[in-house]
């Protein structure tokens, strides 16, 4: 058994490249003439054969010269970015529903909504400034409804909690329109003017009753028809959800599934009724509006329109290729069957952050090449072959983030950065000039600049405008004014040939998880994220938190009382994957049957060895939500004190 | 419909201040006039993010009619007011404030105090070297923030911070009667046993300095805190997605310190225990 050290590993800051001739060899420290020589080599050599990991987490600048080093240097769309396993689903969902894929309003309109459904999201914890526009919401009198395996701490300011299985939403979004279908409470004039497919949803709908939906989702039926009356009757309604949703092998359905309720009630594009998916790393809307994913050139522009390829043929002087590329997930895949065969990887940590990890390991290791640009020698930088040290996005450069509310805000430099680190713009842009191309510019402004020269919903938002205006929400194609805070409001326009195309119902079925609970692994495990924490904990970990209790496996009290098992005491969790030992954490929050894990401590126990790579097949994020596991006593307790 | 609701028309007020007719906007407060004249008013439990508490009385103006001094912080400006700043009544009862205060409580890291106490010409130790102190030792239960119940005018706004203000959390009320009377969690326990979730939405609007960063209380122990050699800037924080401002107080290339813009559309000043402390990764410099 592996030994546990309570204290979280902590990171130290990369100061100089580090490069190894072969990978049995440990890493040497290299001048960066030296490491970039090199990378530039091996890349060349892999021009068909190569994918691009840009990172959420770093500047809409640095993704948009990243996926411009991807398309121009390396000529491919193999670009994409950890959005994919969070909420790619959100983005792919709104935009088959209203051809954009950024959130609908913004955080100031959930203060004045009349009702407020927060499915899939604990964002009391994992969005707390958010929540607090939340709480001003419930305070200003709008009721809040709850919709979470878990009874959260979010579900304790709710009106009413809806606990549905793992991986019920359809069933239940299903019952809700429904309901608000026999109900007689649908928009009719707005599902007649903006929308279409209506006849087939509620055909498709129509098997759900409150009665099977409560059998299938385990949620009573009075509790769901009270949502849906409130929701429908609703002067404003605002419809927001987290990785609940969309961490399922069928993601987008699950989103399509929502955006239906707010077409059939017409909760959508007016100031106060939106949907609004809350994303999950500092820039990772950024990333996608940069380009920086492999099917839309920056500014979310579809590649496939030969219009849009123009464009940026002439801007970039360049070829594109007129087909999409690989998303991360494939490019995994690609790895395996040796078509994708060098990476460059910003920022980003697969190696802890995919589901099923030693898969995730296996390939990385199977690369001809990889190059990876951090702050820290994460476990996928120990991979590598050559790693180059670069600043701190948020605090050691300059340049913008957008949050989940479209809104574009500058980041500004405050340290100098550590050794010989250096900005990820300058380092690919010495990349690139290795390899024949030359990415000359002066500062992060100079990016912004061309990235509004090509990008229209970004054109309005010059550097000084986004000082003045505290940041500025997209679209903004003007620069001398500023457009609503919601999006969609055209599909009000009384005039059709204003209105655009109308939103299509999403038709979407039912499919429950991909790993079954059976005798053998009765529990189903589903992940999440606490208060202080983030993610792989290579940042969270570095402060003293005094909330920090380290990993555990969180169990309902009954399961706890049916196993034997007490909080502290350590147990075997075994999926169909892969196995941990984890202490045990009751939570009176969890159902019988239903046990909560976070991937935040993966250096002492590695959640995600038991997830399963099971991928929705539109936006490829995987189902960390919902595995299979059973837990096991060891055959010696050892129990660990709790110790706050 | 306009896209953004543009509120109920707001009508201008004329009253005069200090004998000069001044506007003001409808329900602004005589505070709110008196900042936009460029009358300095000296407050203390007043916070721009939160409800008046009226707790400090050091703002009290004088209004024509009114039998008592009024707190400009929370007065309304009313059409055909009269108000005056300057008077001697005025003056005599900041003076008096600022006595009581200084003499019982350590304002020492009170921005802008030690000027009010020479302006009204207040003398802290007139009550002799008996008068009675709160004296508290600093409570360091944790490595995020130190509270320092000797610096503490017991003003309510970490409490309204905390509580159904912004943050919802509730860890901390007061506690006690009279001179008794502190801030405290439940039980008065360490904030390690309490509900605290350490956002430090509490020390952003403490007045006086009693709730503060590690960083500051141990840099200011060492004698080492330097408030004139740090730079101040504002970023994006780097965890979730929702986009908070952060102001980073930096010395000597060091994070020491981290603040939000109180008007910031996003945050309004508040932020979680990720982004006012979370920071130390970036200068884990080996």
């Amino acid at each position: 058994m592996r030994n546990r050290d309570r204290t979280p590993k902590t990171y130290t800051r990369l100061t100089h490249p580090l490069v190894r001739d072969s990978r049995d060899e440990p890493f040497r420290r290299a001048s960066w003439e030296e490491a970039l020589d090199r990378a530039a080599r091996e890349l060349s050599a892999a021009r068909d054969a190569f994918g691009m990991f840009s990172c959420a987490r770093a500047t809409n600048e640095t993704n948009y010269v990243a996926q411009k080093f991807a398309r121009v240097v390396m000529g491919t769309n193999n670009v994409d970015s950890c959005n994919r396993t969070c909420h790619a689903p959100s983005v792919a969902g709104l935009s088959a529903a209203f051809g954009s894929g950024g959130g609908t309003s913004s955080y100031e309109e959930i203060e004045h909504t009349d009702v407020i459904v927060m499915w899939g999201s604990n964002a009391r914890l994992t969005h707390p400034v958010f929540f607090q526009h939340v709480l001003r919401g419930i305070r200003n009198g709008a009721r809040m409804y709850a919709v979470d395996p878990r009874r959260t701490s979010t579900a304790e300011w709710a009106e009413s909690w809806l606990g549905p299985n793992v991986g019920t939403d359809i069933p239940l979004a299903h019952a809700v329109g429904r309901e608000i279908i026999h109900a007689g409470l649908v928009n009719e004039a707005f599902v007649e003017r903006a929308t279409t497919g209506f006849e087939e949803y509620a055909a498709l709908v129509e098997p759900w009753t409150l009665s099977l939906a409560e059998k299938v989702t385990g949620v009573p039926a009075a509790a769901i028809r009270e949502l849906a009356h409130a929701y429908a009757r609703a002067e404003r309604a605002q419809l927001c959800w987290t990785l609940g949703i969309t961490e399922h092998h069928n993601g987008t359905d699950n989103v399509r599934a929502l955006i239906n309720l707010s077409l059939l009630t017409g909760h959508v594009g007016r100031y106060g009724s939106g949907l609004q998916p809350l994303r999950g790393q500092n820039n990772v809307q950024g990333g996608g509006d940069m380009g920086a994913i492999p099917n839309r050139l920056p500014g979310f522009q579809d590649i496939l329109d030969p219009t849009v390829r123009l464009k940026f043929e002439s801007a970039w002087d360049t070829v594109t290729q007129p087909h999409y590329g690989l998303n991360l997930t494939e490019m995994f895949e690609a790895m395996e069957d040796g078509t994708l065969r060098a990476v460059y990887c910003i920022g980003e940590n697969p190696a802890q952050s995919e589901a099923d990890t030693e898969q995730a390991v296996r390939r990385l290791r199977a690369l001809d090449f990889l190059l990876v640009q951090d702050i820290f020698l994460t476990r996928t930088a120990e991979l590598a072959d050559v790693v180059l040290p670069a600043t701190a996005g948020w605090a050691e450069t300059e340049g913008t983030t957008t949050n989940s509310e479209r809104r574009v805000q500058r980041v500004r430099r405050a340290l100098a950065p550590p050794g010989e680190a250096r900005e990820d713009i300058d380092i690919i842009r010495d990349l690139a000039a290795r390899l024949g191309h030359d990415f000359a510019y002066a500062d992060a402004e100079a990016v912004w600049n061309e990235l509004r020269s090509v990008s229209p919903d970004h054109y309005g938002m010059t550097y000084e405008r986004l000082e003045r205006h505290q940041g500025i929400q997209w679209p903004c194609p003007s620069t001398s004014a500023l457009e609503p805070p919601f999006l969609h409001g055209r599909l009000w326009e009384p005039d059709p040939s204003l209105r655009g195309r109308p939103a299509p119902f999403g038709i979407v079925r039912h499919d429950p998880p991909v790993d079954l609970t059976d005798e053998e692994y009765p529990l189903r495990l589903t992940t999440g994220r606490r208060l202080d924490s983030y993610n792989t904990g290579v940042q969270s970990g570095g402060f003293a938190s005094p909330l920090r209790r380290g990993e555990y496996v969180e169990l309902s009290p009954e399961d706890a009382e049916r196993y034997g098992v007490v909080v502290g005491e350590e147990v075997r969790v075994t999926s169909r994957r892969g196995s941990v030992v984890a202490p045990v954490w009751i939570d009176t929050g969890l159902r019988p049957g239903l046990a909560f894990m976070t991937m935040h401590f993966p250096d002492e126990v590695d959640t995600n060895a038991l997830t399963i790579e099971a991928n929705c097949p539109i936006a490829g994020t995987a189902e960390f939500k919902a595995s299979a596991i059973r837990i096991e006593k060891l055959p010696l307790v050892t129990v660990v004190p709790y110790v706050r | 419909m306009t896209a953004i609701p543009l509120g109920v028309p707001r009508r201008l007020v004329e009253f005069t201040l200090d004998g000069e007719e001044v506007r003001a906007v409808e329900g602004a407060t005589i505070l709110d006039a008196c900042r936009a004249a460029g009358k300095e008013v000296p407050t203390l439990c007043q916070g721009d993010t939160l409800t008046p508490r009226n707790a400090c009385r050091l703002c009290v103006v004088e209004v024509a009619g009114s039998r008592t001094l009024v707190p400009a912080c929370s007065r309304r400006a009313e059409p055909g007011m009269e108000v005056r700043t300057g008077t001697e009544r005025v003056r005599h009862s900041r003076k008096v404030v600022l006595e009581l205060l200084a003499s019982s409580v350590d304002l020492s890291t009170t921005p802008l105090v030690a000027e009010w106490v020479k302006k009204y010409e207040a003398k802290p130790d007139r009550f002799g070297p008996d008068a009675a102190r709160l004296d508290e030792e600093p409570r360091v239960d944790n490595e995020l923030y130190v509270r320092d119940y000797g610096k503490c005018v017991l003003c309510y706004k970490c409490v309204d911070a905390c509580g159904d203000q912004w943050q919802n959390t509730f860890a901390i009320s007061v506690s006690g009667r009279g001179f008794d009377a502190r801030i405290a969690v439940e039980h008065d326990a360490p904030l390690t046993d309490s509900a605290c979730v350490y956002c430090g939405n509490c020390i952003e609007v403490c007045p006086t300095g009693a709730l503060s960063f590690k960083s500051e209380f141990d840099m200011r122990a060492a004698g080492t805190w330097d408030e004139s050699g740090q730079t101040e800037t504002t970023t994006v924080c780097a965890y979730c997605g929702v986009g908070c401002n952060l102001t980073l107080h930096v010395q000597d290339n060091e994070i020491v310190k981290v603040t939000s813009p109180h008007n910031n559309p996003v945050t309004h000043g508040n932020l979680c225990i990720k982004g006012r402390f979370g920071y130390q990764h970036v200068q884990n410099r080996g």
